[in-house]
């Protein structure tokens, strides 16, 4: 029989879909420039012209909130992208050797519990200059731990498996057997970790644009939008409400999203 | 007990030299010469080298990280190149604010969470439950920065009940202070309650589920002294870990908080210092948050093995 998809990886993936689909619209086509400023409709609260209403230059705040979806998506796969290859690499490494390797390993990779996204970016930023690229770089290497851990954990569950002996029984290299045998059975757990990672990367991208040590502040990014709207909430609150709500779905999409899939995966976690 | 704590005490100062070793290595591989990117082109050649005795630059890179870690043991980070003054006494001036504001939020989040995530457990099957998962989900998906910028529109501009930041100095008394901290507090801490309340209803739900909960009730204890004596006992050792971790989310969400807040904490000064490339600023700054995220957690594994015996012996 198959088992109906749980609601939370239905609801997940809508949102997901709806913040995808708003990336890939502002590629193609968007109401306004979201750079024009209009003088002259400044502050406008949601209305016809204007779907979700302007900010302090009277630059419309629906194509804004659009363009900025694809920062958020980019910065977050970026680094999900970093944390996921470098955390397995090192995680399948640290359990498929064991002793010395394994402990070596895994003392550095506690290294980067010490330096969390934003402590990482303060000193890629005192280093470099302060952009997307140290963004992405700080958020993915302070994920490392959490995949490095997972990986390494599955890892050591699956090597003593008949399976696994008996692929290495047959002859199968080392390197075969870890590609072959022992990392399929670790995939979803390390699936379902990304999928709440691109919710933490959301949020972490937000608050270096916000600080000024994200996305650079002539891109319409949503932490950016909050850091300008912060001058003006005596005006008008929608320049902060609008991006804020577009954090929010995002991040809740990809945590529903990841919730479900494990609930899909392994129906024994199921409550 | 004391082996359990001697070898976990020797695993965070390992942690600490390694993180330590983190922060000075990023300044080493600033691209280019960092006197010259501090004082900008139109420097002396004099300045530039005397710049570079004052960094150390003129010493090899291991010999430097040495004498580095020899006077950070002292208690020396260096001397900020904007300040003119010693990193230590600029932090000191601000870590309090920053303290204050971490443990007011991690109050504010173990006080709703805990009661919420049990209620939600105990009363399994009622509209609360379902009520409290979807509040809490939503909850952890909001920007800290964000529930402060919202919380500044309504108690500061529409109502005018609370100042919109900055902070008088703890000199202007404890009503004032409280005043300046209560919405920067609230906003850090009730995203953390959030994320506090699902753990901590997993916990116990788990927790209810064991054997030895179903013998307490089978003997008619009443349900009050199942939860508090037995249920919740069991559940601390991972609701002190809960404890550990957020309590370092606080500390390093206060960075972003103080800036929405204009308070001058740790967060603002590490901000400052990048803007102006303050090197040995950064360094000292973002090293104590390491050693607090350290230390932290070097007390939340001290306290499992004081709370279940057989982590000890692991």
């Amino acid at each position: 029989m198959r088992r109906r998809p749980p609601l939370s990886l239905v609801m997940g993936s809508t949102l997901v879909g709806l913040v995808a689909a708003a990336a890939a619209l502002s590629l193609v086509w968007l109401p306004v420039d979201p750079n024009r400023m209009d003088f002259g409709a400044q502050f406008s609260p949601p209305g016809v012209e204007h779907w979700l209403g302007t900010d302090h230059f009277g630059r419309d705040l629906f194509s804004r909130v659009l363009v900025g979806a694809r920062s958020a998506l980019l910065v977050g796969f970026v680094a999900v992208g970093i944390s996921l290859s470098l955390g397995c690499v090192l995680g399948a490494l640290a359990g498929w050797r064991g002793g010395a390797a394994d402990e070596l390993i895994m003392r550095l990779v506690d290294v980067l519990y010490a330096f969390p996204a934003i402590l990482m970016a303060l000193l890629l930023a005192a280093v470099y200059q302060p952009g997307t690229v140290t963004a992405m770089a700080a958020i993915g290497l302070a994920t490392v731990p959490v995949f490095a851990r997972l990986m390494r954990a599955s890892v050591l569950t699956l090597r003593g498996r008949d399976y696994v002996e008996a692929g290495r029984a047959l002859g199968a290299s080392e390197p075969r057997l870890l590609w072959a045998h022992v990392l399929p059975g670790a995939a979803s757990p390390i699936v379902v970790q990304a999928s709440l990672s691109l919710a933490i990367a959301v949020l972490a991208e937000a608050a270096l644009s916000f600080l000024g040590l994200g996305t650079p502040p002539d891109v319409p990014s949503w932490g950016n939008m909050l850091r300008e709207a912060q001058g003006f909430m005596a005006l008008s609150p929608f320049p902060a409400l609008v991006p804020g709500l577009a954090i929010i779905l995002t991040v809740l999409g990809w945590s529903l999203l990841g919730d479900g899939l494990r609930d899909h995966l392994d129906p024994t976690t199921r409550r | 007990m004391t082996a359990f704590v001697v070898r976990r005490l020797i695993t965070a100062l390992v942690s600490i030299v390694l993180a330590s070793a983190v922060v000075f290595a990023a300044v080493l591989a600033v691209p280019g010469d960092p006197a010259a990117i501090i004082l900008g082109v139109t420097a002396s050649p004099e300045a530039l080298s005397a710049l570079r005795t004052q960094l150390g630059l003129d010493v090899p890179p291991v010999e430097r990280y040495g004498r580095w870690l020899a006077r950070l043991v002292r208690g020396d980070l260096g001397t900020s190149l904007q300040f003119q003054r010693p990193v230590a006494d600029l932090v000191r001036d601000r870590l309090m604010l920053s303290v204050a504001l971490a443990l007011g939020a991690a109050l504010v989040a173990t006080s709703l969470a805990i009661p919420l995530g049990v209620l939600a457990a105990v009363r399994r099957g009622t509209w609360l439950d379902p009520l409290t998962v979807l509040a809490s989900q939503l909850g952890a998906a909001v920007p800290s920065f964000w529930l402060g910028l919202l919380l500044i529109i309504l108690f500061a501009v529409e109502l005018r009940w609370l100042p919109a930041g900055g902070f008088p100095g703890w000199e202007a008394g404890p009503v004032a202070a409280f005043r300046a901290l209560l919405l920067p507090v609230l906003a850090l801490g009730l995203g953390q309650a959030a994320v506090m309340t699902r753990m901590t209803r997993a916990v116990l739900l788990d927790v209810l589920r064991q054997d030895y909960v179903r013998t307490a009730r089978a003997k008619g204890l009443g349900s009050t002294s199942v939860i508090g004596k037995h249920a919740l006992r069991n559940a601390m050792v991972t609701l002190v870990t809960m404890l550990g971790l957020s309590l370092t989310n606080v500390f390093i969400g206060s960075i972003v908080i103080e800036q929405v807040f204009a308070l001058p904490g740790l967060g603002r000064l590490a901000l400052s210092a990048i803007g102006n490339r303050d090197f040995p600023l950064v360094q000292g700054v973002v090293l104590l948050y390491a050693g607090t995220i350290v230390f932290v957690s070097f007390v939340v594994d001290v306290s499992y093995g004081w709370l279940d015996p057989r982590i000890r012996y692991a």
